[in-house]
């Protein structure tokens, strides 16, 4: 097996771009991750989407995109795995050139999610739980993370006032990424007052429906010096499932394909928790950042929150996360997210985050979280000599 | 949301009567029934009627539904685990949102889960209730 590097990023702002098409949103990512790499030729695309096909009425994704890209024959195929379809297809990508079947992979996560009206998307959205048993019940994905946030709360004592420094610090760090949806402050009063979506869930412990898109270039770590000045390479890349439906998880508070593909990425890279510099984890709510970061071995069970409360997430803090704004202020365009987390992380460690530079950043991390947690693929990134 | 008859036929077994099932090698409780032991991993195709008694795990009011349920808001949704051992995901009914609490001891009724305007079909299922005491005598 070969090692693999990033070579290329690229990323589109995000936010609800009415007037801009699926095709038109990926290939601005696609092409500018192909401009950074400077390279014109790829021998595969892997695409990245959750609900195009329930949202916009469009599949075939790989095919669409190669042809929009004027990269055809190329192969191409979409990869689905929910809410970590960006993450899932930079393993594809990373396998296939690892692999040696493949030099040079471009891997783009996109995905419209104003299209339709809310509840429509709310309804897509849902598909990544179990539909005969979870769906059926009237159950949506806010509620899911509900039903978690409110047995943490009273397993662990926690008010939902003590989870308001995972969405400051979020919003905080959106207000310098030009790409990020949000760019607004959110204080605790404004945190609190906020209106109920599914209790204890507030509209401001979730992340945004919105449109994005953003890729990377994926080359050999061989050759990556070559056509780069400042090639990442991928440490670890490690994918893991628990049950789909949260009622089938024997300890659902401890998010165990966090633990799962955590500990193969340690592994892989043959570190331990204390090595990571910043990690790009998935807030889609804020009950998820709290059980990510127990489940990465960042805080013991039921003491995530403390993390945030302590100021241990912020640039300057022992994690910092959400660095550039994460799902909460950057937006969270679901099949798109597990690749802005990537590119984000990129940026930190060529030492181009600039406002947002984590000090000295060497080990990056990034999280992305498929359902209420049933795929979960972790990545470790490194900066090279 | 679109209508689904064949599912919904197909799962009247377990919507109405809580079939699940027992596996016969170290004789866990299945619900719903998977076929596979999620103990042993050993095939448990036995069928086994759950008793629908059991207690709230954890639970959420629903102020912004999915598709389909805009009539039933606000409605309170929660994990179930059964007194057999299986967690349920389903709707709390006959109780005020803010009655509602982590452990309290709860029975299963058959309900109107949600229509499908004037000609679509009327889609019934499980809920719970709080218990009723002279059941629980
Ligand atoms: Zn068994």
């Amino acid at each position: 097996m070969r090692d693999v590097a990033i070579i290329g990023i690229g990323q589109a702002p995000v936010g609800e771009h009415w007037g801009i098409g699926i095709r038109e949103m990926a290939l601005e990512a696609a092409l500018e991750a192909l401009r950074d790499a400077n390279v014109e030729h790829i021998d595969a695309l892997y695409v990245g989407n959750m609900v195009s096909g329930e949202v916009t009425g469009q599949e075939h994704l790989g095919a669409l995109l190669a042809d929009a890209l004027a990269l055809n024959p190329v192969e191409a195929m979409k990869v689905e795995a929910a809410c970590a379809s960006g993450a899932a297809a930079v393993r594809v990508g990373a396998m296939a050139v690892a692999s040696g079947m493949v030099d040079l992979a471009l891997v783009v996560g996109v995905e419209k999610m104003t299209e339709t009206l809310g509840g429509d998307t709310t309804s897509a959205l849902a598909m990544a739980a179990d539909a005969e048993y979870e769906v059926s019940q009237g159950v949506s994905f806010v509620a899911l993370n509900a039903l978690l946030m409110q047995r943490y709360m009273y397993e662990y004592g926690w008010q939902r006032r003590d989870f308001a420094n995972f969405v400051i610090n979020a919003h905080k760090n959106a207000l310098t990424n030009p790409m990020a949806m949000f760019h607004q402050r959110v204080d605790a009063d404004r945190y609190a007052t906020c209106a109920t979506i599914s209790d204890p869930v507030g509209l401001l412990d979730a992340s945004p429906v919105c449109d994005g898109a953003a890729a990377v270039i994926l080359a050999p770590v061989q050759y990556a010096r070559t056509l780069s000045p400042a090639p990442i390479r991928i440490r670890a890349s490690a994918a893991a499932t628990a049950p789909i439906a949260v009622h089938d998880r024997k300890d659902p508070l401890a998010l165990q394909a966090a633990r799962d593909s955590v500990a193969k990425a340690y592994r892989q890279a043959g570190i331990t928790p204390g090595d990571i510099d910043f990690f790009e984890l998935h807030d889609a709510f804020t009950i998820m950042s709290a059980l990510s970061l127990e489940a990465s071995g960042f805080a013991e069970r039921g003491q995530g929150v403390r993390l945030a409360l302590d100021g241990d997430i912020t640039l300057e803090g022992r994690i910092p996360v959400t660095t550039m704004g994460g799902l909460k202020a950057r937006g969270h365009p679901v099949g798109a997210t597990g690749i802005y987390q990537i590119v984000e992380a990129v940026l930190q460690l060529r030492g181009l985050a600039g406002p947002n530079q984590v000090a000295g950043a060497r080990l990056g991390m990034t999280q992305n979280i498929g359902g209420s947690g049933a795929t979960i693929i972790t990545h470790i990134l490194e900066a090279m000599e | 949301m679109t209508n689904k008859i064949a599912q919904d036929w197909r799962l009247k077994g377990q919507r109405y009567r809580l079939e699940g099932e027992e596996c016969p090698h170290c004789k866990v409780k299945i619900f719903p029934p998977r076929d596979i032991c999620p103990e042993c991993k050993q095939p448990a195709k036995e069928p086994y009627r759950l008793s629908g008694r059991g207690e709230v795990y954890t639970f959420s009011t629903v102020h912004t539904p999915p598709a389909g349920f805009e009539d039933y808001v606000p409605y309170t949704v929660a994990l179930v685990k059964l007194e057999e051992g299986p967690m349920i995901t389903a709707q709390l009914t006959d109780v005020a949102p803010e009655d509602v609490s982590i452990g309290m001891p709860v029975e299963m009724v058959t309900r109107r889960m949600r229509t499908q305007g004037d000609e679509g079909t009327i889609i019934y299922g499980y809920k719970f209730r709080p218990l009723l005491h002279s059941v629980s005598n």
